[in-house]
């Protein structure tokens, strides 16, 4: 069954010095198609480190690899991702006369996807 | 590594808003490469090894066929000349003298020009205008916090600079000891790896950063708060209290704040409560508040674009005076309802970070894009330029995080055009098409 649970888009270090090698280079696809997920969440949902799963907002959905974290590190519910090409897509374009889409803590459906990788459905 | 080697001090990190300045470049002639960045953090370094030294992309590229800059130049122009609402975005990672052409060239065709910061801390320009700012340099932070607040940021991953050469560990004439005279927290919805240069850790719950500084500023002013803030905001009233009380004993306290606060449900609203409660502070004593901006220039932007339309982003010119809107005449708004029907993009990468509806309106409009690297716009763009690195190959100004220009100094030669160069052709290359402005100056009566 899928869950909602809400992802955090942010910066890390190895999303900014792949950055730098270029977008369309194969460590920052690989940094900005992972997200992080709560141990206990992941053990619930039947996942282990390197699975994918299938992240759906109300605007798009995507499917990326999990990385499992420490509730002390992330807890239960909240999902960690590289800004990149993938988190975007989970946006909305309303910006609630600001300008700026909501890019963190947007709502979304998590579930396991089975024999099929992020790469065919990102293409 | 040959023996060909130049040494360049006090060179200048344009990764992000830090702008250090005090890099050491080792620079290989022969190999026409940075070998190493002394002083560069794990960003600068990688910005240093992979800039500069690329040559083997083409000049240009008209509908994905290999061109020089000028023909580039002339469909550029043919383009800009032919819209009638074109889009200017992007200038976070450019010189000010590059931003100061993009303004020129939007004033003379009337159209419509953004920057990075409309999804970055425009929400948080916007609060500026509201509430105004407590404002410092870093130097005075440097040299005086002793309270440092991060909020709704990971300076560890994404400034490391930041808490080593002006925050947490810097030695500073007041406070001389560093890291021992100052007192860290960090309020964040998760423990980021920033958690560990941190004596207080206060864990928020999801779009509830609001809450928290509103309750705070009433501490700080004596008021009674509910101790059910704590299931709405999942902090404990006595670790506000606490908060409250140590922001009104120290000397100097500084409010350091991320895009935890501006891309979550509040936005303007999340950053005018810190910005009001760094004011309420010196009631008691000196607190500031600062924005931790993201790209190199992006502080830049927001100059050049006030200096020259009086707003710092999402500015209209379509009526030959500058109107701003943001919802209206911001990027994301603009492209989401297909609107321009043109866009010129320089050193930014909506495609890839853009909504999905935004990114289908670039797909169907014609697309200008100036940037050093292939990216997901210049992908789909129909006129896509190559240009040298800001920092590393061209000179010029870059304002600092708060606002202190500083110059830059080049390491390499580089075959490819500036920014400014190819901006600036291409604005007199329009002005040629279009006679002048396409909106006539408004009379004085």
């Amino acid at each position: 069954m899928p869950e909602t649970m809400t992802p955090i888009g942010g910066r890390s270090s190895r999303q900014g010095t792949s950055l730098c090698a270029g977008k369309l280079e194969a460590e920052y696809i690989e940094v900005s198609s992972t997200v992080e997920m709560n141990v206990e969440d992941m053990a619930r949902l039947g996942l282990k480190d390197g699975d994918p799963v299938r992240l759906r907002s109300a605007s798009g959905e995507v499917d990326v690899r999990c990385k499992g974290r420490t509730t002390k590190d992330l807890p239960p519910g909240l999902l960690f991702i590289a800004y990149g090409p993938l988190s975007s897509r989970l946006m909305a374009s309303d910006t609630a006369g600001s300008g700026m889409p909501i890019s963190k803590h947007i709502a979304v459906t998590v579930e396991p996807v089975s024999g099929q990788g992020q790469e065919e459905r990102a293409s | 590594m040959s023996d060909n080697i130049r040494i360049i001090n006090d060179a200048t990190c344009t990764f992000c808003g830090c702008v250090c300045d005090d890099m050491n470049l080792t620079v290989d002639l022969d190999a026409h490469k940075i070998t190493k960045a002394e002083n560069a953090c794990v960003l600068g370094r990688a910005w240093f090894k992979e800039h500069g030294g690329n040559e083997n992309r083409p000049f240009a590229l008209i509908e994905g066929r290999e061109a020089s800059t000028e023909e580039a130049i002339e469909a550029a122009a043919q383009i800009l000349a032919n819209a009638r609402f074109p889009l200017i975005y992007g200038l976070s990672d450019t010189t000010c003298e590059a931003q100061r052409q993009a303004v020129a060239i939007a004033d003379m065709i009337g159209g419509n020009i953004d920057t990075t910061t409309s999804v970055c801390h425009g929400p948080s320009g916007m609060a500026f205008e509201g509430v105004g700012e407590s404002t410092a340099t870093l130097g005075e932070i440097r040299n005086r916090a002793d309270l440092l607040v991060f909020w709704g940021g990971n300076p560890a991953e994404s400034h490391p600079r930041l808490f080593t050469r002006y925050t947490v560990t810097a030695k500073g004439m007041y406070v001389p000891n560093g890291r021992k005279d100052r007192t860290v927290v960090l309020v964040d919805v998760r423990r980021s790896p920033s958690a560990a240069v941190a004596d207080i850790f206060v864990q928020v719950k999801p779009q509830r950063d609001f809450e928290v500084l509103w309750a705070l500023r009433a501490l700080v002013k004596g008021r009674r708060v509910d101790p059910g803030i704590e299931q709405v905001t999942g902090v404990p009233l006595a670790t506000l209290e606490d908060l409250a009380q140590r922001m009104k004993s120290c000397r100097f306290g500084a409010l350091l704040f991320g895009m935890g606060l501006t891309m979550t449900r509040g936005r303007h609203f999340n950053s005018g409560a810190l910005l009001a409660l760094a004011t309420d502070l010196n009631e008691y004593t000196h607190f500031v508040a600062k924005p931790v901006r993201g790209h190199g220039n992006v502080t830049g932007a927001d100059n050049v674009v006030s200096w020259q339309t009086g707003f710092p982003f999402g500015v209209n010119l379509g009526r030959g005076y500058p109107r701003f809107n943001p919802g209206e005449f911001t990027s994301v708004d603009l492209l989401g309802r297909g609107e321009a029907d043109a866009a010129l993009i320089i050193a930014a990468d909506p495609a890839a970070n853009f909504p999905q509806s935004a990114i289908e309106h670039l797909r169907r409009i014609p697309v200008i894009v100036l940037d050093p690297k292939t990216t997901h716009t210049s992908k789909l763009a129909r006129v896509a330029f190559t240009t040298a690195t800001y920092g590393i190959n061209v000179p010029g100004t870059v304002y600092r995080m708060d606002d202190v220009a500083i110059s830059l100094r080049p390491a390499l030669p580089s075959p490819y055009p500036s920014d400014e160069e190819v901006l600036t052709r291409i604005k007199e290359r329009v002005r040629e098409l279009l006679g002048g402005n396409r909106v006539p100056a408004m009379s004085a009566a």
